[in-house]
């Protein structure tokens, strides 16, 4: 079994890690010493009050902003900007008002060098496994929210990424259509077997998706702490596990 | 639908045919009260115009009735006299146009992208719009000549400037959270301009064209009625001079005519392009 453990695909570790933006002349420190470890296809929350750094610690991980200090590695190589092992869902779809969903869908694969044929192709399956197969030549104004948020998860799929990174991507749809997302991208997620990073600001979206949440404080001397989520899936979101699990992590902010 | 099918249709319907008249015929209701809807009040101003004229209440010396207007225009377009004029007008506001496409969208595309020089062009931009391309042609006359040169180039120069800064504008405005999504796919630069940014900015562009297009007309009638012995604007003037006042009238309505043409030609062909997004008229 050894074997297989120099197989695993999608680790993620940071070492070190630190970011200051400059606002108005005063050097704003965001991540100060950020070490993490994230197991190769396991979900991790990222929890924190605004101004904790979540966004930034995500969009580090990205390649889209380059850390001050420190290191990230995948799959224990150092990597530098973007690159075709990771995918990112945003807050918003980010999808092109004149292509069609398929079109969207296939964009990310063709940029990556996906013969097109293939690439409409591949992303034909994901846009059936988010439940749009009859939407496909539709055009990104002609739908909802959450049909939209499904078309960016789609085409971040097609490209069949290790590492699938989520910044708050329900934050922006209503109660009911967050909650069947939130259930069809945890069946993504196993059928996938993909490494997710999850930012939020919603405790029980965390406690529902992932194994592990980390907790970046406020303060920046203290340090992150990491609490595991030990329970059966798919969870039960009105089991008194689930429930002591949203209080304990509400705790984490001084709430009740 | 030719008689056989409607007689066919009948058949098969058999007694409900009845039934399928009247719905015709309110299907014809209803597109007739969309069409007096939009069209209605030009319809109505026409008539109130041949009926002010033909019964005396403005005077028909100036303001001749449609029907001898119309019939100037047909005299001036089939008996070839306006002809020559249409083509030469549209020689020089096309080349103008056609100029200003050429150098305008792709300097725009450029512009656009490239931060330095749009902030180090746009002064200098900036002033060439507000001084009047009426207030140059004297400037270009004197440097041209008072031949084609001088009015195709204070048409070009004219709609150049809409056309330039609706490119940049459309090319600065693309969604940025779309470039850095193209990013993530590891798009090249090219690739970026290819697939997001091009796309991104062809409704502003259209709206450049549109307005470009409308000044190549103002400013062709501006340099065909200052200098020139041919073109629908000279006839404008020329019509006015000789007291023919019908044929004045029927060149106006020539280049209004050009002027709705050349704006449903572009929205047809941002329509084909740009399906994806409403585009009114």
């Amino acid at each position: 079994m050894g074997d297989v453990q120099t197989l695993r695909k999608g680790e993620i570790a940071l070492r070190d890690l630190s970011k200051s933006f400059q606002i108005g002349g005063r050097s704003l420190r965001v991540l100060r010493n950020v070490n993490l470890d994230i197991r190769s296809g396991e979900c991790l929350a990222i929890v924190g009050a605004s101004g904790s750094g979540k966004t930034t610690l995500l969009r580090i991980l990205a390649g889209l902003e380059a850390a001050d200090a420190g290191k990230v590695l995948i799959d224990k190589e150092p990597v530098r900007g973007v690159g075709n092992e990771r995918a990112v869902i945003f807050q918003e779809p980010r999808l092109l008002p004149w292509q069609t969903v398929l079109e969207n869908v296939a964009f990310g694969l063709e940029v990556r060098g996906g013969h097109a044929r293939h690439a409409k192709e591949r992303a034909r399956h994901y846009i059936s496994l988010v439940g749009l197969a009859e939407f496909a030549d539709a055009y990104p104004k002609q739908l909802s929210g959450g049909m939209a948020q499904r078309v960016g998860i789609a085409r971040a799929l097609t490209v069949q990424p290790e590492i699938l990174l989520l910044d708050e991507p329900f934050g922006a749809l209503d109660a009911m259509t967050k909650l069947t997302m939130q259930e069809e991208l945890e069946r993504i997620w196993r059928d996938e077997n993909v490494t997710m990073v999850l930012v939020t600001h919603d405790l029980e979206e965390a406690v529902y998706l992932a194994d592990r949440v980390l907790v970046l404080p406020k303060n920046k001397d203290s340090s992150p702490k990491i609490i595991e989520i030990d329970l059966a899936r798919p969870r039960d979101r009105s089991e008194a596990g689930f429930v002591q699990y949203r209080k304990d992590l509400l705790r984490e902010f001084g709430l009740h | 639908m030719s008689l056989q099918d409607i007689d066919r249709s009948i058949i098969a319907n058999g007694g409900a045919s009845g039934v399928k008249a009247e719905e015709y015929l309110q299907r014809a209701g209803v597109k007739l009260r969309h069409w007096l809807s939009r069209y209605g009040l030009l319809a109505a101003f026409l008539v109130f115009w041949q009926a002010a004229s033909s019964s005396g209440w403005v005077n028909p010396a100036v303001f001749p009735p449609i029907d001898a207007i119309l019939s100037a225009m047909w005299r001036g377009v089939f008996g070839g006299a306006l002809l020559d004029d249409i083509a030469i007008s549209l020689q020089r506001s096309g080349l103008a146009f056609v100029a200003a496409v050429v150098v305008a969208i792709p300097l725009g595309l450029f512009m656009g992208q490239v931060r330095p020089i749009e902030q180090a062009l746009d002064p200098i931009l900036q002033l060439f719009r507000q001084t009047s391309a009426l207030a140059l042609y004297p400037v270009f006359i004197l440097l041209l000549g008072l031949g084609e040169a001088s009015k195709v180039f204070v048409i070009f120069w004219a709609t150049l400037f809409p056309l330039l800064l609706n490119t940049i504008s459309g090319v600065k405005e693309v969604d940025s959270k779309l470039i850095e999504m193209a990013r993530v796919y590891g798009a090249s630069r090219s690739t970026v301009f290819r697939r997001v940014v091009l796309p991104g900015a062809i409704p502003s562009i259209f709206v450049g064209l549109r307005l470009s297009a409308t000044t190549a007309l103002l400013l062709l009638i501006a340099s065909e009625m200052i200098g020139a012995n041919k073109g629908v604007g000279f006839q404008v003037m020329n019509a006015q001079y000789n007291f023919q006042i019908p044929l004045m009238f029927a060149a106006i309505f020539i280049l209004a005519g050009l002027g709705l043409i050349a704006n449903y030609a572009l929205v047809f062909a941002q329509r084909r392009l740009c399906r994806w997004s409403d585009v009114s008229i």
